[in-house]
């Protein structure tokens, strides 16, 4: 074990990764001797070369076009790119292309690729730099979604998400960047699909994953000085989702609140509930409720940012309600 | 350009008569799809390479079988070009569960990774982005393979070709783009699309060498793939190709063809590739009539016994539907 940023947990990942198998590589906007804008891959092109750590231009349809194409040949490359928010430019290549192959070629082709993306809000950068689109890839079929909220799941799940032999869309809270935890040491891998118990508790289920975690768990620790016990259910990935998790904490606790920063109209939570409702209705208390962001852009100023964030705030109102 | 060293790549006359039979084949093969989905056999957005034969079969003459091909919506020619099972495509354009994708593929999404098509495409220019990954896991696995892209006139309007010629350039990849520049996009011609002539103007401005070629000369297509080719496997980086060519058939089966007068299209028939190369072999004195009958005879029983095997295959079981979204399975 070694007390480690999520950042640096991510960075391992690629070295333990790229030393293991010449076929890992990784390629992204000044992820070079840059090291990232997020300090991610620090030190990998001194380490690995500049052939297996690439610079690449401002050009997103090309670089993830090429990163599907260099999957779809037998390699294992790592794509950054720097904002989610990005993602629109280079669209066509990870939801037509990327995500279709296996099933277009019935099996007979696979495209074993990770695209790690920064999302999320709180630092001011506006429209076009904070937004959560984790629901977007949820919604095409043959890709996977991975939203780690530990240094320790970053690590393992990186390596999970390397080894998969689907494209994973891995998707990183700025905030929790610098977020520093204990970490295993080596290689380990955290499954794909499988849901953490991130603290216990019999009252109200509080399913979140990503920045979100720490928000449900500091609202679980207000809510138990006032006698109100939350179970935070951190689901780690969305695609594969771990919905056993989610309908046995709801089973115990009879209250189930959704939490993520994403804009409340299709999010991930109206399709949590719905399973929710359609699997465990009768264990059901009160009706689900769903805490996120209002519908509206982000906006830069941090006094307006806090708006489009107030879910950090009304989730601890949301607990009260449920159980009142 | 260099001067043309024919001897060096000079085919032979067994090379040849091949070439006159692959792109006899490719046209029998399309007539037919094009016969069956006006019947209603074949479902679907259908776009033949009737007319654009030679582009396909020179193409696939100038690769070693280890190079990889990327290919657009207009895939049939270069996929059989490519080697693919005349039975086993002609299954999956009909829905069958013997179709060389089970079905799943249909004309625009055919990929075969035993014979290296990477990758046909629905999306003009969502190839060019993919050749380029290609190339550059060729860099990474240490392979020996070059990667040909194919596009289409249409997609040099497109950001993902300029993105991808430039990201070539720059890391200097073993690709060869080649352009069949048949001079539609669907209704619109070249000229109504662009002012650059050509869409091999396009290439000095990311610092990659371009040729313009008779797209109808199956030969002037061989030996200008050839030399781009070894140039590429030598570590010579990209080159751009565009081969002016025509599509004498609609876009797609059933397209009204509004666009153009019957002169133009009769202009380029009487340009028809397969026409003109069996006079260079009559010249030549390698086709005789009586070759010719029996190569027509050949190419007609294997796209009889095409047909007939998509016709009495099985359609695929429902609950393969569900089946190779993830690794693990199903949906």
């Amino acid at each position: 074990m070694a007390r480690m940023s999520y950042a640096e947990a991510l960075n391992e990942a690629h070295r333990i990764a790229m030393r293991d198998d010449p076929r890992v590589f990784t390629l992204g906007e000044d992820i070079g001797e840059y090291g990232g804008i997020y300090r991610v891959t620090k030190g990998l092109q001194a380490e690995f070369g500049e052939q297996r750590v690439l610079d690449t231009p401002i050009s997103e349809i090309a670089i993830t076009g090429a990163a599907v194409g260099a999957a779809l040949v037998g390699s294992r490359p790592i794509l950054e790119i720097g904002f989610v928010d990005f993602v629109g430019t280079c669209w066509d290549q990870v939801f037509n292309q990327a995500a279709k192959f296996r099933y277009m070629t019935d099996g007979r082709a696979s495209v074993p690729l990770v695209i790690r993306m920064a999302c999320g809000a709180g630092l001011g950068y506006g429209v076009h730099h904070s937004q959560s689109l984790e629901a977007w890839f949820t919604h095409v079929p043959g890709l996977k979604v991975v939203m780690p909220a530990t240094p320790a799941d970053a690590k393992g799940m990186l390596l999970a998400a390397i080894d998969d032999k689907d494209p994973v869309v891995f998707l990183e809270h700025k905030f929790l960047y610098e977020v520093k935890d204990e970490v295993p040491d080596g290689h380990y891998t955290v499954a794909l699909g499988k849901a953490r118990v991130a603290r216990e508790g019999a009252d109200v289920t509080i399913v979140s994953w990503s920045g979100a975690v720490p928000w449900a768990l500091k609202a679980a620790e207000q809510a138990a000085a006032e006698g109100i016990e939350c179970e935070v259910l951190d689901l780690r990935s969305l695609v594969p989702l771990d919905e056993d998790a989610i309908v046995a904490s709801v089973e115990k606790t009879g209250r189930l609140i959704i939490c993520h920063e994403a804009c409340t109209t299709g999010g991930f939570g109206a399709e949590i509930v719905a399973r929710v409702v359609a699997r465990a209705f009768d264990f059901l208390d009160a009706e689900p409720r769903r805490v996120g962001a209002p519908d509206i852009p982000v906006p830069s100023s941090l006094a307006l940012e806090a708006v489009y964030l107030g879910t950090r705030e009304r989730l601890l109102e949301e607990v009260r309600a449920i159980v009142s | 350009m260099p001067a043309r060293k024919r001897t060096s790549l000079a085919l032979s006359n067994k090379q040849l008569l091949r070439l006159y039979e692959d792109m006899s084949m490719l046209r029998a093969f399309d007539e037919k799809v094009s016969e069956r989905c006006i019947r209603g056999e074949i479902p679907g957005l259908i776009h033949l390479g009737v007319g654009e034969e030679a582009v396909a079969v020179g193409v696939n003459a100038a690769l070693q079988p280890q190079d990889k091909m990327v290919s657009t919506h207009r895939a049939h020619s270069h996929f059989l070009a490519r080697g693919a099972d005349p039975k086993a495509f002609m299954a999956e354009l009909y829905g069958k569960a013997t179709g060389c994708c089970g079905g799943k593929a249909g004309s625009m999404h055919l990929a075969d990774p035993e014979i290296g098509f990477l990758a046909a495409n629905g999306v003009v220019g969502g190839g060019l982005p993919l050749a380029v990954g290609a190339a550059l896991g060729q860099r990474i696995l240490k392979g020996d393979w070059v990667t040909l892209c194919f596009f289409g006139d249409g997609a040099n309007n497109n950001g993902a070709f300029h993105e991808s010629l430039n990201l070539a350039a720059v890391w200097e990849l073993p690709v060869v783009f080649l352009c069949e520049n048949n001079g539609y996009g669907i209704s619109q011609s070249i000229h109504k699309q662009q002012r650059v002539a050509n869409v091999a103007d396009r290439a000095p401005a990311y610092g990659i060498p371009a040729e313009i070629i008779d797209g109808n000369d199956v030969l002037e297509v061989y030996e200008t793939v050839r030399r781009a080719v070894d140039k590429a496997r030598s570590g010579g980086g990209p080159i751009l190709i565009e081969a002016k060519t025509y599509r004498t058939t609609g876009h797609y089966v059933g397209d009204s063809e509004s666009y153009r007068s019957k002169g133009e299209v009769a202009k380029w028939q009487a340009k028809d590739p397969i026409v003109r190369f069996e006079k260079v072999l009559r010249r030549k004195k390698l086709l005789s009539t009586a070759l010719k009958v029996e190569i027509e005879a050949r190419i007609t029983a294997l796209v009889e016994e095409a047909t007939d095997f998509a016709m009495q295959s099985p359609a695929p079981d429902p609950a393969a539907a569900l089946t190779h979204v993830y690794c693990e399975g199903g949906a």
